[in-house]
């Protein structure tokens, strides 16, 4: 099943043109910086711009098209907004019950489960205005479940947080992850959240889709602006395999596992088989012709070179594999030239730092 | 104390306050929420039309409904001038600003948001006008009510122009009070307007107080 979304919009100097069909399933990061349009894109969706032409369909079920737009009401989306929004004439309890009361008989989630998932059991009686806001977020994204939707729409659910509170939810969406089969439509300028909650990555900048993708590979795409920025990381799916307690240490595999297709990571809390996801920067890959004997450096995988692109006037990023495992690195141009760094090139990665994303 | 005629101009009074503040949040609670929705830019004229019984006389108000509803306007012979029916149909539009007003004001403060997420909660427009914005609106409808209602009680002008002085039919107890005085009964005429000194401040008193209790949190 997929959503076929081909809208337009405009409005002032500002206009919207999407064309893009995501599969629905996973969470899908609309990414971009502010005033790219995620936000209007998201309200489109949901149909809560009146202004919108174009088509957008949900599998088989056509939401718009010319002459024919379903009303938000009937759309079978759950949205949270940046802000929550919840009723203030209602408990939290009443806010959940307006939700569960409209969902209709289809098969959705039922309230334990979802009260749980959002960890508010203990709020269920406490009135809204006198909430936290990550305890509002949570609320309002088990108001958005209980309507049973087909598609969740979150618009940057994370932005209007501080540290704590976002701690407090992203444990939450999380789980939704893993536990729900709902389709995730995720806005977010944070690349952060992004590498630790995406599976697609649709980028949007001036109103326009500039790529879309699995999240893995637009983010050591070296076409676009996600390589090039000062954060660039490559995001690897792996799974705990051993840990070290001598050493305090954890092994995890990657990529099938086996021969330098391992990784060690500081720490040892994490159960054996657990799947997570990591971050390498490029600023922390270093590059070498020959394994080194003797080094500090834990983390040394055999990689071929699959592209480079130039970074600045003094700096070069470089596209690996490992297997079907990309990576980053980011060398000086001197080095480049050093080692001779060309396409095909097998050689070896120095991984300087890992981290869990968390 | 009071005579006959004074309570049975009490009770015309409250029926005629009652019947127009009911006939008043039917016909203005759609008129206020279109006023607050609309972008319409004829909505300042209508605006205008509404608030008009705030600044005209009374005597005005009162003389073009009786040359409307009277027996040489279009109603002929069915004339409604100098009946009840006739003063209900006047104190609707004497006391339509205020009713009108304040749920204009309480419609157009309910914040954009609540009604998009309603409606991504699948409450239909209708639904979540009565399970949303009836609710969050409701200091605006204590006020309007209340509002509505006494001033009906204190209509004079308008009433005295389209419904005479009938005892028993049409006679108010703002124009028992000045019949009183005519007559030169000062005893009475204070027994009455004491009355209704004391429920004006009661109801109002009522409107403050209880508006600050329900005063509803925003996001």
């Amino acid at each position: 099943m997929s959503l076929e979304v081909c809208l337009r919009l405009s409005r002032g100097d500002f206009a919207l043109a999407v064309e893009a069909c995501l599969p629905a399933r996973g969470v899908t990061a609309i990414f971009g910086p502010s005033g790219c349009g995620k936000t209007t894109l998201l309200r489109a969706i949901a149909g809560l711009e009146p202004q919108v032409h174009g088509r957008l369909r949900l599998g088989d079920e056509t939401w718009q098209d010319e002459g024919y737009c379903l009303p938000p009401h009937q759309r079978p989306v759950g949205y949270v907004f940046q802000h929550a929004v919840l009723f203030p004439h209602l408990s939290v309890r009443g806010n959940l019950d307006f939700a569960r009361r409209r969902s209709g008989d289809g098969p959705g989630p039922g309230f334990d489960e979802v009260v749980e998932l959002a960890g508010i059991g203990h709020l269920l009686s406490r009135s809204t205005p006198n909430l936290s806001g990550g305890e509002r977020q949570r609320v309002a994204l088990a108001r958005a479940l209980l309507t049973a939707p087909r598609l969740l729409l979150l618009d940057e659910p994370l932005a209007a947080l501080d540290r704590q509170a976002k701690a407090e939810l992203m444990p939450c969406l999380e789980r939704l992850h893993e536990s729900l089969s709902i389709p995730v439509l995720y806005v977010s300028h944070a690349i952060d959240e992004v590498a630790r909650l995406a599976d697609q990555l649709l980028l949007l900048a001036d109103g326009r889709v500039e790529a879309s993708g699995p999240l893995v590979e637009m983010l050591t795409r070296l076409d676009l602006t996600l390589a090039g920025s000062e954060e660039a990381l490559a995001v690897i799916e792996a799974t705990v395999s051993a840990i070290d307690t001598d050493y305090h240490l954890t092994r995890l595999a990657f990529a099938g596992g086996g021969e330098g297709r391992e990784l060690w990571l500081p720490g040892d809390r994490l159960p054996v088989g657990r799947k997570v996801r990591l971050a390498v920067h490029a600023r922390d890959v270093s590059l070498t012709l020959q394994p080194p004997r003797q080094s500090s450096i834990l983390n040394i995988i055999p990689v071929q070179v699959d592209a480079l692109s130039p970074s600045g006037p003094a700096q070069t990023l470089v596209r690996l594999r490992a297997d079907e495992v990309p990576l980053l690195a980011r060398v000086t141009r001197k080095s480049e030239a050093a080692l001779n760094l060309r396409p095909g090139q097998a050689l070896f990665a120095q991984v300087k730092s890992v981290s869990l994303v968390e | 104390m009071l005579t006959d005629a004074d309570i049975a101009a009490l009770l015309i009074t409250l029926k005629l306050a009652g019947l127009t503040t009911l006939i008043l949040l039917f016909i203005g609670t759609p008129l206020a929420w279109w006023l607050a929705r609309t972008r319409w830019r004829g909505k300042p004229a209508i605006e205008a039309l509404v608030a008009l019984p705030l600044v005209l006389p009374p005597t005005v108000l009162g003389f073009y409904l009786l040359v409307l509803l009277g027996a040489n306007g279009p109603l002929g012979e069915h004339s409604l001038a100098f009946t009840f029916t006739g003063l209900v149909i006047g104190s609707v539009f004497y006391s339509l600003p205020f009713v009108v007003q304040p749920l204009q004001g309480a419609f157009a403060a309910v914040n954009r948001g609540y009604l998009e997420a309603a409606a991504t909660l699948r409450a239909s427009p209708r639904d979540t006008f009565f399970s949303v914005v009836v609710p969050l609106a409701r200091p605006g409808f204590l006020t309007a009510t209340v509002l509505g209602f006494a001033h009906t009680v204190g209509e004079f002008g308008v009433v005295l122009m389209i419904g005479g002085n009938i005892p028993g039919s049409t006679q108010v107890l703002s124009i028992a009070i000045y019949e009183h005085v005519e007559n030169l009964e000062y005893a009475r005429a204070h027994w009455i307007s004491g009355g209704l000194l004391l429920l004006s401040f009661v109801l109002l008193l009522m409107v403050y107080g209880l508006n600050r209790r329900f005063k509803v949190v925003g996001p």
